[in-house]
């Protein structure tokens, strides 16, 4: 039962992980543009078939994660000159058009060059295999890769933000968007700089997560809203508040999934244990941001205002 | 000049004439072609095209919708297709969802449904009608088999894991029917659920003998990579749509081994099912999907009918339906008293052709089957 808990912990840890390169991006986006964007998803698509695509074509997986990185980033910024540029003093009934347009350009796009049928993509061969957790279980080498990867990604982050002079201008235009652009910076630039990074590090998840789970068109969209969920509950444009809103979905969702049917079979026979049990961790994540949002109404690390 | 022209006019009406004694036949087909699940759609119409250009057969008219996996899409489609269109005939529809939005009403119009896939339960038994036909399969079949499957091959113990929607429920009931050992743990995940590492952790620690999962579409590809990632050596049977032909290309050699139970297989041996899986890959250049041999079997199931009675007498071309007298890509084709298939379900193993992952039949497991629901069915 130990090795079983433990492993389930890394599960959570992993799925944390993935969540917070997703919503960091989105994050940083709304907090500094004050944009929502739908169509943040899309790059995830975007970036896990440019490296399913480069890695089936070239046969080795870390060109495929350089050019999902590339290739999420100057989808991004290409989005964010041609479009997303046009929506920042509309309203954000419009911005949620624009960018849902988007989704639905990008899903159709992505079909057209790439076909129907999902693409294959694997895990490199020295990430196969498993390793033995104290206590006894095995746990994929690639999971815990995952893991390390992400946590320095986040790690680079924050330095980015806390200490580099591009940090400290996104700061400066989160807190302020008309001062910023008075001192003298290229408020045009610094935009699509901000939008091009989120992208990037949505396609790095998008390349992460495919080689796991299933490369086809529409695998964005159900990432989104957890990544959404994410947000609302660290408190949006919080980098910080990202890293632990994503912990604390990927911890609540994965011992849900695995607890609540458990707990449910002591007191009920198990096939409504199983049923209720299932129905009730599918809802846990929400009823978590419903508590957050009624005793924190701007979020865990919110500015309030 | 103008005689020349007249001479084209007559003959031209004379040729109309001719064709017009064998009475041509309108199908409305509403399928899945864009968004995820694109695929399957597009299978089922290559396969249904693929049949209506080699009969070749003037009096058959065909008009293709795409119903983006959208129930109300559907619904607006069918009703444009009965009322402007004039179809006699509607078939297509991939998802059993959006197969309650739409035929009920359309059999209730007086046209027929020919289903290439869907084929829920509750138009099976009571809710069955003289103008609706499955010509695949009714939807608890492949999962009856697996269960039927696991008890003759001596398993024990099942871990069995469904998405928690109607289908998936249907899909754990089918297999429990047919399954006599015990279930260990009966797990159900969310749908659309991407990530297994909770679930397969829980198969890990269980102690059950095998696993079986129904997870279709990009949750089965998700699945059974982590799966095979995760060190976990429990065998693994499912129905076929995880190990399908569009599928497996995306799972890679994480399939290779997993037993699956359909009631069609590229290696069927019959001729006409040889002729069907060469003519399809000259076509379109791709192995045919379960989905394609489906949309196969039911154009030639309509040609056939055509050919025996005329469309205006609804009866006697319902009679021709039923009789199914076709050469079916899965040999014998004998429909039951609810016009559900009565058939033989194989077991399927996932192997390696050259470079290319496909399945081969490993055996048979169960024979002229029918269906739970067939006798609550009054037709």
């Amino acid at each position: 039962m130990f090795s079983l808990f433990l492993e389930q912990l890394l599960n959570g840890l992993q799925s944390g992980v993935m969540l917070f390169l997703m919503a960091s991006g989105l994050t940083l986006v709304f907090g500094v543009m004050g944009l929502i964007n739908l169509a943040h998803g899309s790059l995830y698509m975007v970036g896990a078939f440019a490296c399913a695509a480069v890695a089936a074509w070239t046969g080795s997986f870390w060109l495929g994660l350089v050019a999902s990185l590339m290739a999420a980033a100057i989808a991004g910024a290409l989005v964010e000159m041609l479009i997303i540029r046009r929506l920042y003093n509309r309203d954000h009934l419009d911005q949620v058009l624009a960018t849902f347009a988007l989704i639905l350009i990008f899903s159709e796009g992505t079909r057209w060059i790439f076909g129907s049928f999902p693409l294959f993509l694997s895990v490199p061969d020295f990430l196969t295999g498993t390793v033995i957790l104290p206590g006894g279980s095995q746990y994929p080498i690639f999971r815990l890769a995952i893991i390390v990867a992400g946590l320095l990604v986040a790690a680079g982050l924050f330095l980015l933000i806390g200490k580099t002079r591009l940090g400290i201008r996104i700061r400066a235009g989160e807190a302020d968007r008309g001062m910023i652009a008075a001192l003298g910076v290229d408020i045009d630039r610094l935009y699509t700089i901000v939008f091009a990074l989120g992208a990037a590090l949505a396609g790095l998840a998008g390349a992460f997560v495919g080689t796991t789970q299933s490369v086809q068109v529409g695998m964005g969209e159900p990432v989104l809203i957890l990544a959404f969920v994410v947000i609302v509950i660290g408190g949006i444009g919080s980098i910080k508040g990202a890293l632990v809103g994503s912990l604390l979905v990927g911890f609540t969702d994965t011992m849900g999934r695995f607890l609540l049917p458990h707990a449910f079979a002591t007191f009920l026979d198990p096939s409504s244990a199983t049923a209720i049990g299932s129905a009730l961790a599918s809802m846990l994540i929400y009823i978590v941001m419903a508590l957050v949002l009624f005793l924190r109404p701007s979020g865990l690390f919110g500015a309030t205002s | 000049m103008k005689g020349f022209k007249t001479t084209i006019a007559a003959a031209a009406a004379l040729l109309a004439a001719g064709a017009a004694q064998a009475e041509p036949v309108k199908v409305g087909m509403i399928t899945t072609l864009s968004g995820g699940g694109a695929g399957l759609g597009i299978d089922a119409r290559d396969g249904f095209m693929l049949a209506v250009k080699q009969a070749n057969n003037p009096d058959l008219e065909v008009v293709i919708e795409d119903d983006q996996r959208k129930p109300d899409v559907a619904v607006q489609l069918a009703d444009k297709m009965i009322q402007q269109e004039k179809v006699d005939v509607l078939t297509g529809i991939i998802w059993s969802n959006l197969a309650m939005a739409v035929v009920p009403s359309a059999v209730a119009q007086d046209k027929i449904y020919l289903s290439v896939n869907a084929a829920p339960s509750q138009l099976a038994g009571r809710g069955c009608n003289k103008n609706y036909f499955a010509v695949s399969y009714q939807n608890d079949n492949l999962h009856e088999a697996a269960g039927g499957y696991a008890s003759s091959a001596g398993y024990k113990k099942a871990f069995i894991l469904a998405p928690n929607y109607p289908a998936g429920k249907d899909s754990l009931t089918g297999f429990k029917r047919f399954f006599f050992g015990d279930i260990t743990d009966e797990v159900y995940t969310k749908l659309g659920q991407t990530d297994y590492a909770a679930e397969i952790a829980q198969i890990r620690a269980s102690d059950a003998d095998h696993v079986f999962f129904f997870l279709p579409g990009g949750m089965g590809i998700a699945f059974m990579k982590q799966y095979a990632q995760s060190g976990v050596d429990k065998p693994l049977i499912g129905p076929a749509f995880s190990m399908d032909q569009g599928i497996l290309g995306a799972v890679g050699d994480a399939a290779l081994g997993v037993k699956n139970t359909s009631n069609w297989s590229k290696d069927i041996d019959n001729p006409t099912n040889k002729a069907f899986v060469e003519s399809f890959q000259a076509e379109y250049d791709r192995l045919p999907s379960l989905y394609a041999s489906f949309g196969f079997d039911t154009a030639n199931l309509l040609l056939s009918a055509m050919d025996k009675a005329s469309i205006s007498d609804k009866d006697a071309f319902r009679a021709a339906i039923r009789a199914a007298d076709f050469d079916s890509v899965r040999g014998k084709f004998i429909f039951g008293p609810n016009q559900h298939p009565v058939q033989d379900l194989y077991v399927r193993e996932v192997v390696k052709e050259g470079d290319i992952l496909t399945n081969k039949i490993v055996g048979t497991a169960l024979t002229d089957h029918s269906d739970a629901y067939a006798s609550e069915c009054s037709m």
